[in-house]
């Protein structure tokens, strides 16, 4: 029961926060309730005890994803109204196409269901020592080639933002 | 398991459903290039959180690390993605997406 709390909890503060960084007019605010969801998220992470993606979650979104966002706005001096918005017909359709979406998921998987092999709160599979063989033994040169993504990334990422001869 | 009680997968499929809408909305109703960044970094996050789920629930340790791949390739899609709203900005001086028409006939 009191996992079905905390889980209970967690939804709906991360769809608030979700949804309040699309109704948020100021992109930093917009920033920072995507920060409030993903640490929501990484309550949800914690609670499939998933530890070594919650540490993960935090590390990479909150700390790496979200201080670049707000670099950016930032640096562009982007803290000001949104001039410019859709017209409300544009808005409205979108609305409806994205609860249709949502319909559709929800009525195909509303009947899965999945026998729990073991109980996801009890699991071992998810603690570093368990990822860390598998991701060392089998995984190993998918790990080694998302080096050389990160290294290409952060070479064009210098490139593109270098002022001279683009 | 007498205290601990699993949810049932049911509730994460539609907590994930529920969160790639609202960022399927994200990218369709908004302007601004940097909040539909922020709106497809949702998607991937439902994604994340429902892939894990799985992995969990079918003791399958494959699935997270998936994730954990999925999560080194959103990393760096934002540092391009945003190294490219930041170059746009300095040719456009603005990140306004209807200003980016240029390629579009």
């Amino acid at each position: 029961m009191f996992t079905e709390y905390i889980f209970h909890f967690l939804s709906i503060l991360s769809l608030f926060s979700a949804v309040m960084v699309l109704a948020s007019k100021k992109p930093i605010h917009s920033v920072l309730f995507l920060t409030l969801a993903f640490f929501a998220i990484a309550g949800h992470y914690v609670l499939l005890n998933a530890q070594f993606l919650a540490v993960v979650h935090v590390i990479v979104y909150a700390g790496a994803i979200m201080v670049l966002f707000l670099f950016t706005v930032m640096l562009l001096n982007l803290n000001k109204d949104e001039q410019s918005q859709k017209p409300m017909w544009v808005k409205i359709m979108a609305v409806i196409a994205g609860g249709m979406l949502m319909l559709t998921l929800i009525g195909i998987l509303r009947k899965y269901d999945i026998q729990s092999v073991q109980d996801p709160m009890t699991t071992q599979i998810g603690l570093v020592k368990n990822l860390g063989k598998i991701l060392y033994n089998d995984y190993f040169v998918p790990f080694e080639l998302s080096s050389v993504l990160f290294l290409t990334a952060m070479v064009g990422a210098v490139l593109l933002g270098k002022k001279e001869q683009i | 398991m007498t205290t601990l009680q699993s949810i049932p997968i049911q509730y994460y499929l539609v907590f994930c459903s529920l969160l790639f809408s609202i960022g399927v909305v994200g990218v369709l109703i908004k302007r601004n290039a940097l909040v539909i960044l922020m709106s497809i970094e949702l998607m991937i996050n439902s994604i994340n959180l429902l892939l894990a789920a799985f992995s969990a629930y079918t003791n399958d340790p494959a699935g997270q690390i998936f994730v954990f791949f999925i999560m080194v390739v959103a990393a760096a899609e934002v540092a391009i993605g945003l190294a490219i709203v930041v170059l746009i900005y300095r040719t456009t001086h603005t990140i306004d997406i209807n200003v980016l028409n240029k390629l579009r006939w």
